[in-house]
């Protein structure tokens, strides 16, 4: 690994350089909420002053980029009674991500556990994944981010290059020969004693500003014994099963295709369209059976997944714990309340 | 090519049914049927799938041979009812064509008023005329599919009448609007202080009103197994009153059969 350190004006410099021929995808501030909060989104950044490299989460993840909520698979052309397939990867051009968070970073891991390095890669997914050059930023830890907990705080590898602000200077971790190289254009210095000093120290004031923490000790173990418990219907009484966990989630991948004939009949095509485990229709076949009618056991199923499943199949959980699904729940469901009460520590309540 | 005949179209080389439609309307503001001619940049297309044989909004000319109608408003009037069993008896097909069809929609808002003379006076003033109790088409006559939204959602229309032509089943989404307003990266309108329908109401409609940072009011009625109880808690949570969620949840008649109810699934 390769570490430098380089002035605070340079940042806007290796942006400008990074943005001359790339499509920049970064945070940015699309509104205010009804306290006066801005609200933050992953989005196009044509100019560096559009970015706020400053904030705490976006609403949504960067998901979409990758893992478009809506893609076609593939389209159909028809034409003098046959017909002819067409495929693409819905891939213009690389994309650049400035300023993704180790939740972020981590997330996009996991996916690639599952969506790059199984026995069936998905190639939607690959190419786009194959064509992104990511800067990684360190974040501000937020009161519902129980990241430190899911081993997911920070991020080792996954990116090109990932940015600590040291308070003076900026503190850079190089990964790739394409960040190296696109570094040489801009001023940056070989890191010092004081700097590592002062990378520590920012790191420890860091650590301990997490305040939400999960106890995932045996919990595959935990939700195996507590299949039965009374807290999944307590939560499930609550949810709207209105899907927006998993479309806020950075590693809900879950998804279902439609096919559709275009009106003039001259097309059609398979369209993927990402799905929800909490949804009524997630669980239900052909024949018209529902495997899960109760919004309870879809609740408790999504739980499992990401923290018994997964965990058995990958050694790790696939939650990032970014906090994002707990604050956009209108139920107020969150994974650090849902996780204690099924480790029974409600029973004395 | 003749209408009701095998037309020349085809899909992947079978030859498409043709069948003949009208369109009608009742008690309504006849929006829904305007939807589906604002649809110039397809219209043809549609028409090319469907023979039109009735649609006074569109057309002079009238026949009565059809086997889809389409058939817009609520029913308010003794006539109105003759005229709807007359239609459900020449088509094989009846379908309810957007709220007020389904469910009433925002004409049912005077159902709640015990003396409808005082609200026809007070609406018609020295010109009454016959107007009773708002009846959905569901209440009169046997409704073969329902096509929900006020108004009807253009390109949902153009797709069951597709799937109709090509034979292909009909699915409406089971979920509720969160999920399309969440693919659309609608900031959520609690989060901006507006009250919404959202998390109950039907999808399908692609979040129609939040994309425009308006709040749902449930025109299309409820999702699957709506979390009705839970929709309340929210609504007083985010401070708003019984009687703006009320409002909404009247306003077009589909929650009606749920109202101070919860669902317990």
């Amino acid at each position: 690994m390769i570490f430098r350190t380089f002035e605070k004006q340079e940042l806007k410099k290796l942006f400008d350089i990074l943005a001359a021929h790339n499509r920049i995808i970064g945070p940015v501030e699309t509104g205010r909420d009804r306290k006066g909060q801005p609200v933050y989104a992953f989005a196009d950044v044509p100019e560096y002053n559009d970015i706020r490299l400053d904030y705490s989460i976006t609403k949504l993840p960067a998901k979409r980029f990758f893992l478009p909520f809506k893609e076609d698979l593939s389209t159909f052309k028809i034409e003098n009674g046959d017909w002819r397939k067409e495929i693409s990867y819905n891939v213009e051009r690389p994309l650049i991500f400035f300023g993704l968070h180790p939740c972020d970073i981590n997330a996009l891991n996991k996916l690639d556990k599952v969506l790059l390095h199984s026995v069936y890669p998905m190639p939607y997914y690959a190419a786009k994944r194959k064509n992104m050059f990511i800067v990684g930023m360190d974040c501000v830890p937020q009161p519902y981010c129980f990241c430190r907990s899911m081993g997911s705080d920070t991020a080792l590898h996954g990116f090109d290059m990932f940015i600590t602000d040291l308070g003076s200077r900026y503190f850079v971790e190089i990964l790739t020969d394409t960040a190296y190289n696109f570094l040489k254009n801009i001023k940056t210095g070989e890191p010092e004693e004081v700097d590592h000093i002062q990378y520590m120290k920012v790191v420890a004031k860091r650590n301990n500003e997490f305040t939400t923490q999960v106890d995932t000790t045996d919990l595959t173990k935990i939700l195996d014994m507590e299949f039965q418990a009374e807290v999944w219907k307590y939560w499930g009484d609550k949810c709207l099963a209105c899907g927006t966990c998993s479309n806020v989630c950075p590693t809900c991948y879950c998804y279902g295709v439609d096919e559709t004939v275009d009106i003039d009949l001259k097309g059609a095509r398979k369209t993927k369209m990402l799905h929800s485990c909490n949804l009524i229709d997630f669980a239900a076949v052909a024949g018209g059976h529902n495997f899960r009618p109760e919004r309870h056991s879809r609740l408790k199923y999504r739980y499992y997944h990401k923290h018994r499943g997964f965990v058995e199949a990958f050694e790790e959980s696939l939650c990032v714990g970014c906090g994002r699904c707990g604050e956009s729940c209108l139920a107020n469901i969150t994974v650090p309340e849902v996780i204690d009460s099924v480790r029974g520590n409600w029973r004395n309540k | 090519m003749e209408a009701g005949e095998t037309g020349t179209r085809t899909y992947l080389g079978v030859p498409l049914y043709r069948p003949r439609v009208a369109f009608f309307e009742f008690s309504s503001c006849e929006g829904c049927q305007l939807q589906i001619l604002n649809n110039e940049s397809t219209l043809l297309d549609f028409l090319s799938l469907v023979e039109v044989v009735n649609f006074r909004e569109a057309m002079t000319a009238r026949s009565d041979d059809y086997e889809i109608a389409f058939v817009e408003g609520s029913i308010t009037r003794d006539d109105e009812v003759k005229r709807l069993k007359k239609i459900r008896k020449k088509a094989k097909v009846l379908v309810a064509l957007g709220s007020c069809a389904c469910f009433g929609g925002v004409n049912q808002l005077k159902n709640r008023f015990k003396d409808l003379n005082r609200v026809n006076k007070e609406v018609y003033g020295k010109r009454p005329i016959e107007s009773g109790p708002v009846r959905t088409l569901e209440d009169i006559v046997k409704v073969d599919l329902k096509i929900y939204g006020c108004p009807v959602k253009k390109e949902e229309v153009e797709k069951i009448v597709l799937h109709i032509a090509i034979g292909k089943s009909i699915v409406l989404p089971k979920y509720p609007v969160c999920m399309e307003c969440k693919r659309n990266e609608n900031i959520c309108l609690f989060e901006l202080g507006e009250p919404c329908l959202g998390p109950v109401t039907r999808a399908g409609c692609d979040s129609w009103c939040p994309n425009s940072r308006a709040g749902c009011w449930g025109c299309r009625g409820p999702a699957d197994e709506p979390n009705m109880e839970q929709m309340k808690k929210i609504m007083e949570e985010y401070g708003f009153s019984e009687e703006t969620i009320l409002d909404r949840l009247e306003c077009f008649g589909g929650f009606s059969s749920l109202m101070g109810k919860g669902n317990t699934k």
